[in-house]
């Protein structure tokens, strides 16, 4: 048996471990170990990734029981794309995190860790209940990452950020349980099946937990009346952790596609694709709403927070188009926006450190230090995540734009194009403000150049930002064969049906 | 008889949660999340169908249906649930008792509304 698609989840949790047994030796071994895992899983991430290609879907059964009854891992090109993405965006995190952040913060690595083998598990995982715990994982993880050394109003930030999350862990447990009761099975496949093939009495109950967990789902994505959370503990989390929250909300989109085009696809009778004709709306008055944020943001890292909302809707538009060619623009963009905002969040970061007191609000203040590189990075960066062109977005945005279909033109060409817009004008008010307009005081002493690892790790997001605007052809056709696979769930139960436990004797 | 009190047990815990949490205390929100996991957890125990004095283990002579057995799963599932929420809790009043000492103040804003500061 093949064992390559457990490793993702085993290699974080070995390594968490590891470190917090070398944690007494100081910061060295915790950097090695931490180093050695993060390039294993760089290499596990690009194996998943060719083996994914190769077409059809790898059904792993942890422990070798047989799906109806354990749990059972599946890897199809979706969610190996996903782990590569957070596996790259990991590698800047922790080499940012080096420039001294994981010196200052308690048990950073072993969360650090922790944190992914979350990540990758919820990715990997054909379970619902399965998927429940590695949010709880990567969740707790996220909470010793955002407070960790945090004081006064970070707490208050946080606070909510715990509250908020435990209410909507709540409402999963809600849907799992009403779920559980209706259809008598968790893993995802099956449950298309049942659902497929629910009595028509039961259908409203079934619909009435699914949307539940809809707003479970849309929560993490932050989603439209769900996105207040975001902009207060996005522009209060240390940098180098922030950057890896920006794959969180992504986490959300994900789930949404998984569940809503597996469990709620096209197998599912009645209950067919019921959710997208919600989330296409949905999705377009966010993305609105996400640039107006923007565009009147106070602080550089509010307008960046807004900006991860706006990608998470324009995904929340690609997914509900529900075709092919849209889903697999939305996978390329979903890539594209991960890279490009958590390259925005770090560069912010370097800003706001050489801008003395004024930190991150857009006022005037004194020249700052560094300002070519910075300007330069924040030029690439802005370029990429307004989606002009040559950079990524651009080519995302075109993709997207290209695969609509006639009905809905008018709606999302308007939307898309005007928030681009707005986009593109906050950025220049950000940019300006913040390059151009300088005062002179006379107390001021020049502050710290930033150190070469942390423009390391932010001129590495903005190089995979570019690699994916040289090899746009390569990488689309893969994402526009994912959206084909992601939106057949037929070939998924199938598939999690014909595998059989290898050693175990099927059981009657 | 049975259903009928479970069904609001769950239901009157679930409302004194909800009221607890929209209140604006740290102390407060704190025990309406815990009254809405024991609600949740009963909520996943029925699930599992409500069965008096039926094993959740196989027997030998008595044939593998839900008849005769009570569901195992939805309780191995209350486990997961229960200790997870147990170390949420946890989390959460750590959180907030970091949060009143630094920020002088048990509101979840860390201020009275009208206060201006």
């Amino acid at each position: 048996m093949n064992h390559l698609p457990i490793l993702p989840i085993l290699i974080p949790l070995m390594a968490g471990a590891l470190i917090l047994l070398v944690e007494r030796r100081g910061l060295l071994p915790q950097r090695i170990v931490a180093w050695c895992s993060m390039l294993a899983m760089l290499w596990v991430a690009a194996l998943l990734v060719w083996r994914a290609d190769q077409g059809g879907l790898v059904v792993y059964l942890v422990g070798d029981w047989p799906a109806r009854l354990g749990i059972a891992l599946m890897v199809d090109r979706v969610n190996a794309l996903m782990v590569m993405t957070t596996a790259l965006l990991a590698t800047a995190s922790l080499l940012y995190a080096a420039g001294g952040w994981d010196r200052r913060a308690l048990h950073f690595h072993a969360l650090l860790q922790l944190l992914l083998a979350g990540l990758n598990g919820a990715y990997l995982t054909g379970d619902l209940f399965n998927l429940f715990v590695f949010f709880e994982v990567l969740l707790i993880a996220s909470y010793g990452l955002m407070l960790s050394g945090g004081r006064g109003l970070r707490m208050r930030a946080g606070m909510h950020y715990v509250v908020f999350n435990i209410m909507a862990s709540t409402l999963f447990l809600i849907a799992l349980g009403l779920l559980y009761g209706m259809t008598g099975t968790l893993n995802m496949a099956e449950m298309a099946l049942r659902v497929g093939a629910a009595a028509p009495q039961d259908v409203a109950l079934i619909r009435a937990a699914s949307g539940v967990l809809l707003v479970v789902f849309c929560a993490k994505a932050a989603l439209l009346p769900l996105y207040l959370w975001l902009p207060e503990t996005y522009s209060r989390a240390p940098a180098a952790v922030v950057a890896l929250f920006t794959v969180m909300t992504k986490m959300g989109v994900y789930a949404v596609l998984r569940v809503y085009s597996l469990v709620f696809g096209q197998e599912a009778g009645e209950l067919a694709g019921w959710a997208w004709a919600w989330l296409l709306p949905a999705g377009v008055v966010t993305l609105v709403l996400a640039s107006l944020g923007a565009l009147a943001g106070r602080t550089l890292r509010g307008t960046v927070s807004y900006l991860v909302i706006a990608s998470a809707a324009t995904l929340f538009i690609a997914f509900g188009l529900q075709t092919a060619a849209a889903v697999g623009a939305g996978l390329y963009y979903l890539a594209h926006s991960t890279f490009v905002t958590a390259a925005l969040f770090l560069i912010v970061d370097l800003i706001r450190r050489q801008r003395g007191a004024t930190a991150d609000r857009l006022e005037t203040a004194a020249p700052m230090g560094s300002a070519t590189l910075l300007g330069l990075m924040f030029l690439v960066a802005a370029v990429s995540v307004a989606g002009l062109p040559p950079l990524s977005g651009f080519i995302g945005k075109l993709a997207l734009l290209a695969a609509v279909p006639p009905a809905q033109v008018a709606l999302v060409w308007t939307t898309v194009l005007v928030t681009s817009l707005m986009i593109v004008i906050a950025l220049s008010r950000v940019g300006s403000q913040v390059f151009w307009r300088a005062r002179t005081y006379a107390e001021c002493e020049a502050p710290r150049p930033p150190q070469r690892v942390e423009v390391a790790a932010c001129v590495l997001l903005l190089a995979v930002g570019v690699a994916m605007t040289v090899a746009a052809g390569p990488l689309l056709r893969y994402t526009q064969a994912a959206g084909a696979q992601v939106l057949a769930p037929s070939d998924y139960i199938e598939q999690v049906r014909s595998t059989t436990p290898k050693k175990r004797e099927p059981s009657p | 008889m049975m259903e009928f009190a479970l069904a609001s047990g769950i239901g009157a815990m679930t409302a004194c949660g909800v009221y607890l949490l929209l209140r604006a205390r740290s102390f407060d929100v704190i025990l309406g999340l815990t009254l809405l996991s024991y609600a949740t957890n009963l909520l996943i125990f029925s699930a599992g169908r409500l069965a008096v004095g039926k094993p959740p283990v196989l027997q030998e002579g008595l044939p593998a249906t839900l008849a005769n057995y009570t569901d195992p799963l939805p309780q191995a599932l209350v486990l997961t649930a229960i200790v997870i929420a147990f170390a949420m809790t946890a989390v959460t009043i750590v959180v907030a008792m970091r949060s009143h000492s630094d920020n002088g103040s048990d509101h979840v804003d860390t201020r009275e509304p009208g206060d201006g500061k």
